[in-house]
This record gives C-alpha cells, structure tokens and sequence, in this order.
C-alpha cells in the first residue's frame, strides 16, 4: 500500500494507522512544537496526548495514531 | 421508557452493554476505537489476520444485528449534559470516521472511560522515541508494528512485563526492563495474591518469557533521563533507594532508540465528572469516582464501571460492567439482584489490585531526577523551572494556580499526560500530600474531545 508523504509516496502495511505508518518506516517526528519548535511524534499511541498531530488528506489537526490509512492518501506534517 | 447510554467498549463498558441488552433495555454504545475491546482486549486490523475472538465480541455483533445495542464506533463524547435525560454530544475521532449522531440522549448512564498511562517527567521525555508503555503495546497488538530496534521499558508495575515480551516478540530488543519496585515487597502481599490464583499462573508466564528473549528484569533501577538532540539516542540508568533516591556511583548509559515509560495508569475522569459525581483519591495517587455496591456513583441513573472505579485490570472491568448493567436491569424491572457471587470476586480482585498499587507505588522523590529545564507540560513547553516559579516565588499551593500561573496543562491534551505529574509536584514543593482536591482542581475538561467550532457554536444554543 503506498500513501504520499510530504509529497513522496510511502510504501506501507495495510492495517496500519498512519502513525504506526510513520513509526514503521522510521519516521520518528512530523510536527514541531509552538514555542521551540521541537519536534513531535507519538507518544501515547491511544488518542489522549494530541502529540501526534498531523495533516491528512488536507485536513489538520488529525491524531495520527487514531487514522487508519487509506491507498493514496496524502499525509502532511502538522503545525501547532 | 429507559435507554442506556454505555461509553467505552473495553471490558467494561462490553459486559455493561451486553448484559443490558441481554436484560431488555435499548442500548446505544459510543467508542472512540475502531473494533470493540478497548486497550486491553485490542483488535488488531483485520487486514492483519485473524484475531482472539472473545465470546464477548459476539455476543455483541449479535445485540448489535437484532438492533437492541446501536454501537457507534470512532466517536466520542465531546459534552455531557447532565440532567434527565442525559445528552451526548458526538464527535468523530478523526476527520475519515464516519459522522455519528450529533446528540443522543439516554435516561442512564454507564460511563466506562477506561484510562492511560500514567507519566512522570524526566529529563528528554519529550524526545520522539519516548513512548508510553500502552502506546508501544497499542502499535506493536494493534498494527504490529515495532516502533524501534532497541529498547528500554521503564517505569513500574506488572504492565511493563507484557509490553516488554509482546515487544520482544514482534522483533524489538528489549536491552531492559526497569522496575523502580522491588519483587520483595510483592512477596510480603503474596497472600492476598493467593486469593486470585489466575494473577500468580500469569507471573510466571511473564518470567518465562522474559527469560526467552533474554530481557533483563532490573528491579530498583529507573531511567533517570532520556539522551539525544532530535530523537531518542540513549538513556541513563540508575539503581535507587526505596524512595527512590539515586544511589550515587550506580548511573550507567544505554544505547537505545525507543523509551517506554509506564507509571501505573491515570483514569479518564472526564465524563464522570461532567455528570458531577464524587470523587476519591485512590491508593495509587489517582483521582477515581465512588461506586457503591451495585457501581452506582452518588449521581442518580448514572453508573461507572472499569479503571474510572480504580485501576484494576480488564478481569475486574469486565466484572463491574456486568454488574452495572445487571443492578440496573433489576432496578428497571424492579427485581432482586442477585449477584452475590459476582460481588465477591470483585471483591477479591480489587484486593488483588491494591496489593499491586502498595507494591508498585511512585517512588517519593522522583522530582530529584528533574532538572530546572526539564519540561513538565509538553503542549504548552513548560518546564520545572516554570513550576517551581510558581510555587516558591508566587506562593502557589494548589495545582489550578500553578495552572493559571504557568500554562501547565492548557495545552492541546488539557493536562491528562502532565496533571497528574503536576499535582505531586506541587504537593512535593509546598511539603504537603497529594490530595482529592488538589487532583480535581485540574480534572474537569468541558470538552471532552475536539469538537468542531460549528457543533460548539450551535451547542452554545442548547446549553444552559
């Protein structure tokens, strides 16, 4: 299965959800902090700490631990 | 003419809909997760293959096909008005679920809101390779997928084990499992463990596997901070004292790309509390809800089943959702409940659990491993230093002031990873204990998950 990254296709496992996706593929950080600019990624892994906020297919805000993926979707880095 | 909103579709909130379906009464069943099972009974993907199917699972595709239990999965309460009837505000999880209903209503109530990791700050917990030990098990059950190639899995209580070996398992190496507990005071608690013989059998289950994948099981030891500049590249290990004071000349390095931090686990509180139930601190420093016998709070119509009640584990949860749905069956049918039985093993099993809690307690002085740029709140970037501040300089004594104070817990999560942290730090610099209300000062979230700016808006209309 292959989703677009950042604007690059990714090659991925169905059953994942988009961050299990990221996590997978080494992605480790796809969002930087307000304040610093420190980067983020999972951390909880079950929807309460919001860390893992990412684009997905043009909407923001999304948990990425929470969407399953999709073959083609587009998946962009998320901003605070 | 009852209807019973049940929310979680753990074990709990699953006996709790299946057995009031089973008694007659119409059920809608609201979950944020995909398949039911909640965290502890997680369905992987089908995509992934075949999973353990529980009978439970059938029992309620079956309510669900008859049309007794309307099951709306990928949503979530985003508000909970209280009053007879109880409304439900729905929202999807994510942007791709389906839209549930943007309300529903019920006469009753079984709240089964489950909970997550508890989490103590340390220096580079904010580090992406940070993980929480039920987030490592969500990826490694849920997707299996393995979010690093070595590991250290830290933090206390029996949790770490399964997280380690399911790790271990699918690939991972796990270079440790850091217990800050000692083995020894769970000894002198055997006894009560002897009153659930499953709890022993599975024990050893778990040493056996560890000894299979030749994981280290270091007790006494923590991860005192996280190394790296852009992720996870290390951590430092420590032994120490039962306090949990470093023992000096003991602190050591270990190479790893994924940390996995496990302090015990914080209920979700927030829809019990919309509905304005009583509170008590629990023995292991959660805030937690009061059920009397039959799981009634001191709110009528509405029940709470699960970790909300007191972490305890799925086998407990299971059993207090069915004796929630069962004391409300009786109640509407106006019959006797017997449940003598079912009383008894929850009983036992929550015995069981406060022997854990005793042995796997968070050690007093962790605040020690902080350093003053050590952040306390991720969301909002706060750091000790910040929290400190606020209690030394700006004489805060409560966890709301240093809220309103510093920011800590304003952010994007609403405090339910760094409250919890919060309130025993604030409690630690003012030498006093923790307390119900200095936990319940920060607990209440009026939303209780994203809700969009139109849904409020209109909402705002309905409110009183």
């Amino acid at each position: 299965m292959t989703i677009i990254f950042d604007g690059r296709p990714l090659q991925v496992r169905a059953g994942q959800t988009v961050g299990a996706a990221l996590a997978g593929a080494g992605i480790r950080s796809w969002r930087a902090t307000r304040r610093n600019g420190r980067p983020r990624g999972l951390f909880c892994g079950i929807g309460a700490c919001f860390d893992c906020l990412v684009t997905v297919d043009g909407q923001p805000g999304q948990r990425a631990c929470l969407v399953p993926i999709r073959e083609g979707m587009t998946v962009d880095r998320g901003h605070d | 003419m009852t209807e019973v909103a049940v929310v979680g579709a753990g074990p709990a909130g699953l006996a709790a809909a299946v057995y009031a379906a089973a008694g007659g009464l119409p059920v809608v069943l609201v979950d944020a997760g995909a398949r039911p099972g909640g965290q502890y009974w997680r369905q992987p993907d089908p995509a992934l293959g075949a999973a353990r199917r529980r009978p439970i699972f059938t029992a309620l595709e079956d309510h669900v096909r008859a049309g007794r239990i309307r099951y709306l999965p990928r949503a979530e309460v985003a508000v909970l008005e209280p009053g007879a009837p109880f409304r439900l505000h729905l929202s999807p999880v994510t942007a791709d679920a389906p839209a549930p209903p943007e309300t529903v209503t019920a006469t009753d109530l079984i709240l089964c809101p489950g909970g997550y990791d508890r989490q103590l700050p340390v220096p580079g917990w904010d580090l992406p390779g940070v993980l929480a030990a039920g987030g490592v098990q969500a990826l490694v059950k849920g997707t299996r997928t393995v979010p690093g190639r070595r590991a250290v899995i830290a933090g206390t209580g029996p949790f770490l084990l399964p997280v380690a070996t399911g790790l271990a398992a699918a690939g991972g190496r796990v270079v440790a499992v850091c217990e800050a507990g000692s083995p020894w005071r769970w000894a002198r608690q055997a006894h009560r463990a002897a009153l659930v013989p499953g709890k022993g059998l599975e024990a050893l289950g778990y040493a056996a596997a560890l000894a299979r994948h030749r994981i280290p099981y270091r007790t006494r030891t923590v991860v005192t901070a996280v190394l790296g500049e852009e992720h996870v590249e290390g951590a430092v290990l420590a032994r120490v004292d039962p306090a949990g004071n470093v023992l000096s000349g003991t602190s050591r390095e270990v190479q790893v790309d994924l940390v996995a931090f496990g302090w015990g686990f914080t209920p979700s509180l927030e829809l019990p509390l919309a509905a304005g139930v009583r509170t008590r601190l629990d023995i292991d420093g959660s805030l937690v809800v009061e059920v009397d016998r039959d799981q009634r709070t001191s709110v009528p119509r509405v029940r709470v089943a699960g970790e909300a009640t007191g972490v305890g584990g799925a086998v407990l949860a299971r059993l207090e959702g069915e004796l929630a749905a069962r004391s409300l069956v009786a109640e509407v049918h106006r019959k006797p409940l017997r449940a003598s039985a079912l009383r008894g093993r929850i009983r036992r099993l929550r015995a069981f659990a406060r022997a854990l809690h005793e042995a796997h307690p968070v050690p007093a002085a962790w605040s020690r491993w902080l350093t003053e740029d050590t952040l306390v709140c991720r969301c909002e970037e706060v750091p000790f230093a910040a929290v400190r501040h606020a209690v030394e300089e700006l004489s805060a004594t409560d966890p709301r002031t240093v809220r309103s104070l510093t920011r800590v817990g304003m952010g994007w999560c609403q405090g339910r990873v760094c409250a919890n942290a919060c309130a025993r730090l604030t409690a630690d610099l003012t030498h006093t204990a923790l307390t119900a209300d200095a936990l319940r000062s920060t607990a209440r979230r009026t939303l209780a998950a994203p809700l969009d700016l139109s849904r409020l808006a209109r909402l705002d209309e309905t409110l009183p």
